[in-house]
């Protein structure tokens, strides 16, 4: 069996963000950084393969040729081979064209019958949380989404996944596709020697030519211009006007006597 | 029946809200749904349905649901639909819009709604948008809604098509900095997961509860549909916070680290004297292992909208601000003068939360006799 784990190279929103005159992101201006709950994806993966021995732990990115460096990184946590889906037909497709592109990537590496792709439940950039079970659809495969927990048994997982309230424990035969949150585990650091081996390891590529003719790919909905959904207008919101700040003798009476005023208590 | 064509967008005709319930219990989110569903059907002149699917769903459900406006509950009723299982819910609604093909459908953003709908809008090859805050056909509505949620100026930089019949889907990206509305324009239905808490329940109609037209649809739905079993669903042991019905909600961020022990039981005081509130957290709280997850407030958290958000110690990240900065009136004591919270901030106190909350709980005490 082998596993593999879909990740995306994202803005660091945590920090500053940095929007342009026109309403779009500067993510040229921003830091890149993994998104969270894929190294959380990864993790699992990683611990499947120790504890019950996969044969190989795939990463699979699709983004900018600087996402490389990102696969390598994960490749220095201990994965063993990278997969960067690259190239300029792909910019700028939503989520429905992502997970066809993706899958079409998945197919190309193989899915056998006792393997599990792991995903992040979201990307901080978008958080939609859709490319993971869309990629299950296009696969054809079953999914479970928000996974907390994840217990091999025979040829099924028993997974917790997580609900508002509670969770639901599933059973789930393999091939199937999970969505993973930060709770399922800690996501370990790279090791020395690994960040040493990852740069001898070669990450493919899979361009536009290597999955055009993947019967997952209609060349009509991948890009910017074949994605179902498109942005019809994006802006900023407006400020909000300064609030007053209290900074007479007793800001403490001043805020009780406003509260009181303004009858919220 | 006519081959099912996603292209064929006039084919396509009415709004539907996917109607969830767990253990046999409608979920709120499913009238704020309706409530909403009922506007654009107005817009659309077109009728609203709900679909409900589980195992022993009644008319008095159906009922109590058209009351926030839907002209008929399609219910599908099966013991194999009795717990959410992806597969089998994906089945039997994409087989219902494969052949009733409504023009519009929208899915509460719960953590079920978000495991479906995607599986569903990449079966019915059409697009999805995630998380919508706010929803429009009317180009004339939509430009009213702009004017009050864009920057000064960006209407009139705009050129619009006043015919345009598109479902306009807004929702926030990147942490409240921007706002994004999405169109989907050559495929059918027009598909939506739309964030719980955000839209404004209708009044109860009694008139339109009882007018409600309830129908069973025949559906094919065999256990080898289902390529998942659910063994069990527990409730967590510890009561879980509700932060997104709440009234009041005192949040606490890293500024509480000196005493952590005390900053959260202060917190839950000045809670309790604004009438009954509960304790929120920044993610920083939470990932120190301060207090547990389900107090996050913030954009991987909760959205939350309360008449009274108290932040103390609590910078102001982004993911933070854009999921309070909606509350009514926001309240904030942090140590840094230049902290970003001041900014959204109704009122302001600069000061150590450690000595200031304590005084404000006596002044207000004092104020409320």
């Amino acid at each position: 069996m082998k596993a593999i784990v879909c990740l995306k190279q994202v803005p660091d929103t945590s920090g500053k963000v940095a929007v342009k005159d026109n309403g779009q992101l500067d993510r040229g201006s921003m830091a890149t950084i993994t998104n969270p709950d894929d190294l959380n994806a990864l993790e699992a993966a990683l611990q499947l393969k120790e504890t019950i021995g996969c044969d190989e732990v795939v990463v699979v990115s699709m983004g900018p040729p600087a996402a490389e460096n990102m696969l390598r990184e994960c490749i220095a946590r201990g994965a063993d081979r990278g997969v960067l889906v690259c190239g300029g037909e792909f910019a700028g497709s939503d989520t429905f064209a992502t997970s066809q592109i993706i899958a079409a990537a998945i197919n190309k590496i193989g899915v056998g019958p006792e393997d599990i792709v792991f995903c992040g439940r979201q990307a901080i950039d978008g958080d939609t949380a859709q490319v993971g079970p869309q990629i299950a659809e296009k696969l054809n495969i079953p999914q479970v989404t928000y996974v907390t927990e994840i217990k091999k048994e025979g040829d099924a997982l028993i997974c917790k996944r997580a609900l508002e309230d509670g969770f639901m424990v599933v059973k789930v035969k393999t091939p199937c596709l999970l969505t993973c949150i930060k709770e399922l585990n800690e996501p370990r650091y790279m090791s020395v020697s690994g960040i040493f081996g990852a740069y001898d390891k070669q990450i493919e590529i899979y361009d536009y030519p290597a999955l055009k003719d993947d019967p997952l790919i209609e060349t009509d909905t991948i890009g910017l211009k074949g994605s179902p959904t498109n942005v019809f207008k994006s802006f900023t919101p407006p400020q909000k006007g300064a609030g007053q700040m209290l900074t007479s003798d007793s800001p403490e009476t001043e805020l009780a006597g406003i509260l009181t005023g303004k009858h919220l208590i | 029946m006519a081959e099912y064509d996603f292209r064929d967008i006039a084919a396509f005709e009415g709004v539907w809200v996917y109607c969830e319930q767990r253990q046999g219990t409608l979920v709120p989110t499913d009238f704020e749904l309706l409530s909403e569903g009922r506007k654009l059907a107005n817009e659309y002149g077109c009728e609203l349905t709900g679909v409900l699917l589980g195992d022993g769903m009644t008319d008095e459900m159906a009922k109590e649901l058209a009351g926030y406006g839907a002209d008929n509950i399609m219910i599908c009723d099966s013991p194999l639909l009795k717990e959410y299982t992806t597969d089998a819910y994906t089945k039997v609604i994409c087989d219902l819009v494969r052949e009733y093909k409504p023009a519009v459908l929208l899915i509460g953003a719960s953590t079920i709604g978000r495991d479906l709908a995607p599986r569903c809008a990449a079966r019915l090859h059409t697009g999805l948008t995630a998380d919508a805050t706010h929803l429009d056909v009317d180009t004339a509505e939509y430009i009213e809604f702009l004017k009050t949620s864009s920057y000064p100026g960006y209407v009139e930089s705009q050129k619009f098509d006043m015919e345009d019949r598109n479902l306009k889907m807004t929702r926030p990206a990147f942490g409240g900095h921007l706002m994004a509305t999405i169109i989907c324009p050559r495929f059918r239905p027009q598909m939506s997961t739309v964030r719980p808490g955000v839209l404004k329940k209708a009044p109860f109609d009694q008139a339109k509860a009882d007018a409600v037209k309830i129908t069973r649809p025949e559906f094919s739905l065999t256990a080898e549909d289902c390529k998942t079993e659910v063994l069990s669903v527990e409730k967590a042991a510890k009561k879980l916070v509700d932060l997104s019905g709440a009234d009041v909600i005192v949040s606490v961020g890293r500024g509480i680290g000196k005493d952590v022990e005390k900053g959260i039981a202060l917190a839950e005081q000045l809670a309790e004297v604004l009438g009954g509130g509960v304790v929120g957290a920044s993610r920083a709280v939470v990932d120190s292992g301060w207090i547990t997850a389900d107090h996050q407030v913030g954009q991987t958290g909760k959205t939350v909208r309360p008449k009274i958000y108290v932040a103390l110690g609590i910078s102001g990240a982004i993911q933070h601000v854009a999921g309070m900065q909606d509350s009514e009136t926001i309240i904030a004591v942090n140590k840094n003068e230049d902290a970003p919270i001041f900014g959204v901030a109704d009122y302001g106190i600069c000061g150590d939360l450690f000595k200031v909350v304590p005084e404000l709980i006596k002044q207000i005490e004092l104020a409320k006799k």
